[in-house]
């Protein structure tokens, strides 16, 4: 009995180790790359970019939000770019014809609707999430030029104003979405619902036998990418003044890559609201000094993509 | 009699696409009574209790509790009727802790449901697990981390905090040492105590007449009887599971013992087992001995390559291998049944041919392509020979009962033709026919000149089988005996630390 139970306290240790070697190689590659920002560029630590810096990470942010919520349950949305550029377009479209609440609750909603048919499709009728958003990413896309070809301008002025605004030196999406970032961490890990979600990607039918409905929680997981994602539409939508119909293309990688730097786990069995907003943090600052520093988007693409690799290959599942 | 029991369930059938699984059984049990269910590999003993447990639902037939009908269509409706199970396979959630995987469905919550009690749970978690007298385990570990047998605890755990009013056990002691089994045995004392029916499936025919009250033979779908222990033995219920008489249960031949096939000396590895030296005859059949727990796995797992040693040398027919590999060690002439076939045995997902034919592709390679003709009649065999139900080598393995799929998972290392043969626990959950042609199988790969390393708990097994006993303890070989030494006492004795 010692000796297992020596056995497994060294695997704990190692396991919680490797873990660690893995974050903090994150956590170094971080402060690295602010200790270079803050001596290279003068511009770094001023207020001015700061604060972009934050408003740039909003839509990743809000979206990675619901991509952690989908890989938690062994899923994957593919969906998000389109349905950032469905509730961007909706959002500045209607506030012509409706009141501007009015406008952003249909926006929302519309995103929240595309959740549901994900949700529905892949938890009943158990076709793969991979195959499900792919689907609905081109799907969405053409609702989005059906709607409308041509960019539309927000008329209301206070959509620009209060969504696209600031708080003294705070931009108001980005405080949103530092509000969402602790209402997720509460919600997978207080709330009943979240821990069913949790499971759910570590043994779904483990969960079904303890009399769970899983169907529901899937179904529940999707819905709150598509909010998440329409929201960060809406936000980017009263940032830039305009809502492209094009916007939106490939957010879902950068939103997996968040989530996977953060620990999260594709398929399922681990992954967390702390871990993804480091991810999210990361991918954000080194797109800003990429910037600063004028290096082609190219580049930034492919660092990107050298990253994605080593976070997963550093959190690979052991043997 | 039968009017008044607690569960009746009448002119139950179930068919999975094309199988019969169950043909209109008829059972009934009551409350405070210990009902063992035994029956062949694929009788339907775990597609009886999986639709009395909401996990899968019938075809025909109609469930009664107390004579009211109930339907219970899924786990959720089971539960609510206080019907809990604790199944063949672990459904747990392996990165998820022991207090939650204990409380899944039934988190203590606060204000409106929807928020999880932490503090409550693990204390709940920890009173199930003391009332229990499974101690030891710390419930904010993930369950993964934990050693089979302890994972098995957590699932009795689970089903227990449930209170039910059916505990339904499938095959709960084939991962639990002596220790852990005389916990659950008095486990099921209490419960029936308080007036809980408890069903047990056991293809261990000595623990059924330990513990059960009354017993159920299932064939092929069907109920051949039930019956009390005092007033059968063994070989009656043996003779009504298989429907003929079994010959000798152990057909250990004389061993013809040849030149040394493998010889380890010194194995050791970090934390796992330490200065491990014997040697293995051509033709000998080696049992090696311990509790739960004392590095039997780690041994065979390092001989195999699958966690090369630290330290120590093993040869060959005399020969010095370095074996960093599996696929070394295959081609060196050593094949390992690993002892958790869901794990590291088989591709659930893939049919009975891809599993069996998986470690010896080459060998029916021809210039790159598979002889396919060649393959499947090699599998065919192993099909015939094991008695592999059903015979269908097209089958998911997914689809298999679990002995069936212990048996896939033994063809496939059958056809590797290996020197050495270790064998991890190569019975676990195979009912007695089978059990018996599993045993001629390995005197006859012995009398062929194979070394066999037979890792088991089952002492009749260890006994039956070995021309040589080894014992470890703690990661130590702490004994050795020879066919005509070992007897049970002694062995356990040896595995407890309490012989030298
Ligand atoms: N999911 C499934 N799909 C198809 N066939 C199945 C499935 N599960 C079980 N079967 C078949 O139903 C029959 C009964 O299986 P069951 O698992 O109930 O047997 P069992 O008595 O529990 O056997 P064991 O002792 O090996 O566990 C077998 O022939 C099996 O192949
Ligand atoms: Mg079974």
């Amino acid at each position: 009995m010692n000796v297992t139970l020596s056995v497994q306290i060294s695997q704990r240790l190692f396991a919680r180790l490797r873990r660690r070697w893995a974050d903090y190689g994150f956590m170094a590659a971080f402060v690295i790359l602010i200790l270079i920002a803050a001596s290279f560029s003068d511009v770094f630590f001023t207020q001015r970019n700061i604060s972009n810096l934050f408003r740039q990470i909003v839509t990743n942010g809000l979206i990675s939000l619901g991509m952690l919520t989908v890989i938690l349950t062994g899923g994957i949305d593919l969906s998000v770019g389109s349905i950032v550029a469905l509730s961007a377009i909706l959002s500045s479209g209607l506030q012509q014809q409706v009141p501007l609440p009015l406008a952003i609750l249909a926006a929302l909603m519309a995103g929240g609707l595309v959740g549901i048919v994900n949700g529905v499709l892949v938890a009943r009728f158990r076709l793969a999430p991979f195959i499900v958003t792919l689907a609905t990413l081109g799907a969405v896309r053409g609702v989005v030029y059906v709607y409308s070809e041509t960019p539309q301008t927000p008329t209301d002025p206070a959509f620009r104003a209060i969504l696209g605004g600031f708080i003294g030196p705070v931009p108001v999406a980005a405080a949103i979405m530092l509000i969402c970032f602790p209402l997720v961490w509460v919600f997978l890990n207080r709330m009943a619902a979240g821990r069913a979600i949790v499971a759910i990607g570590g043994n779904q039918e483990a969960v079904r036998l303890a009399g769970i409905d899983v169907s529901r929680h899937i179904i529940l997981a999707y819905v709150i990418s598509g909010f998440f994602s329409a929201t960060a539409g809406i936000l980017l939508a009263a940032r830039l003044g305009i809502a492209q119909p094009s916007v939106g293309a490939g957010y879902e990688l950068d939103a997996i890559a968040a989530c996977v730097i953060g620990g999260a786990v594709l398929g399922g069995g681990g992954g967390g609201a702390i871990g993804t907003f480091g991810g999210v943090f990361t991918l954000g600052l080194i797109d800003n000094l990429l910037n600063m520093f004028n290096v082609q988007t190219y580049y930034q693409q492919i660092l990107k993509g050298l990253i994605i690799l080593f976070a997963v290959l550093a959190r690979r599942k052991e043997q | 009699m039968s009017k008044c029991e607690y569960l009746l369930m009448q002119g139950i059938s179930k068919s999975y696409d094309g199988t019969q699984a169950l043909r209109g059984v008829t059972f009934s049990a009551d409350l405070g009574e210990v009902h063992a269910l035994v029956g062949e590999n694929g009788a339907g003993k775990s597609t009886l209790i999986k639709i009395l447990s909401g996990a899968v639902r019938h075809d025909t037939g109609q469930i009664l509790l107390e004579g009211k009908p109930v339907s219970l269509d899924s786990p959720l409706h089971a539960h609510r009727a206080g019907i809990r199970a604790v199944y063949q396979e672990f459904s747990l959630v392996p990165h998820l802790s022991v207090t939650e995987n204990i409380l899944l469905g039934q988190m203590p919550r606060r204000r409106f449901h929807w928020w999880v009690d932490w503090a409550a749970a693990h204390r709940q978690a920890q009173a199930i697990l003391d009332e229990l007298g499974f101690t030891g385990i710390d419930v904010r570990t993930p369950v993964s981390q934990l050693s089979v047998s302890y994972q098995q605890m957590v699932e009795i755990a689970k089903a227990v905090a449930g209170r039910p009013r059916i505990l339904i056990l499938d095959e709960p002691s084939a991962v639990l040492s002596q220790e852990e089994l005389k916990r659950l045995f008095a486990l099921m004392k209490q419960l029936k105590a308080a007036s809980t029916l408890i069903l047990y499936i056991s293809h261990r025919l000595n623990e059924v007449f330990e513990v059960a009250d009354r017993i159920t033979v299932l064939k092929d779908g069907e109920i051949v009887g039930t019956v009390r222990p005092q007033d059968t033995d063994e070989g009656q219920l043996i003779r009504m599971m298989v429907g003929r008489t079994l010959g000798e249960f152990y057909p250990k031949r004389e061993a013809k013992i040849g030149g040394e096939v493998l010889a380890v000396r010194g194995l050791s590895r970090e934390g796992a087992f330490t200065d491990i030296t014997f040697s293995l005859a051509h033709g000998e059949i080696l049992g090696l001995f311990g509790l739960v727990g004392s590095g039997r796995t780690q041994v065979a797992r390092s001989i195999f390559g699958a966690e090369p040693p630290d330290a120590g040398e093993i040869r060959l027919e005399g020969k010095l291998v370095r074996l960093r590999s599996p696929r070394e060690a295959l081609q060196a002439g050593i094949a390992l049944l690993t002892e958790d076939r869901k794990r590291d045995g088989l591709v659930l997902s893939c049919s009975i041919r891809d599993n069996i034919s998986l470690a010896t592709l080459p060998q029916v390679t021809r210039w790159g392509f598979l002889d396919i003709g060649r393959m499947d009649a090699r599998v065919q065999r192993q099909v015939q020979d094991l008695a592999i139900r059903p015979p269908q080598i097209n089958r998911l393995v997914r689809q298999l009962s679990g002995g069936n799929q212990q048996k896939v998972a033994l063809a496939k290392w059958l056809l590797t033709q290996a020197k050495v043969l270790i064998l991890d626990e190569p019975t676990r959950g195979v009912d007695v026919a089978t059990k018996v042609d599993i045993y001629r199988i390995m005197s006859d790969l012995a009398d062929q000149g194979m070394g066999i390393l037979l890792i088991s708990s089952e002492l009749p097994e260890i006994l039956g089988m070995s021309d040589r006993v080894l014992v470890m303890r703690e990661g130590r070989l702490v004994g050795e005996f020879s066919r005509a030494q070992a007897s049970e006492e002694r062995l356990l004795a040896c595995a407890a630390g309490l012989l030298q």
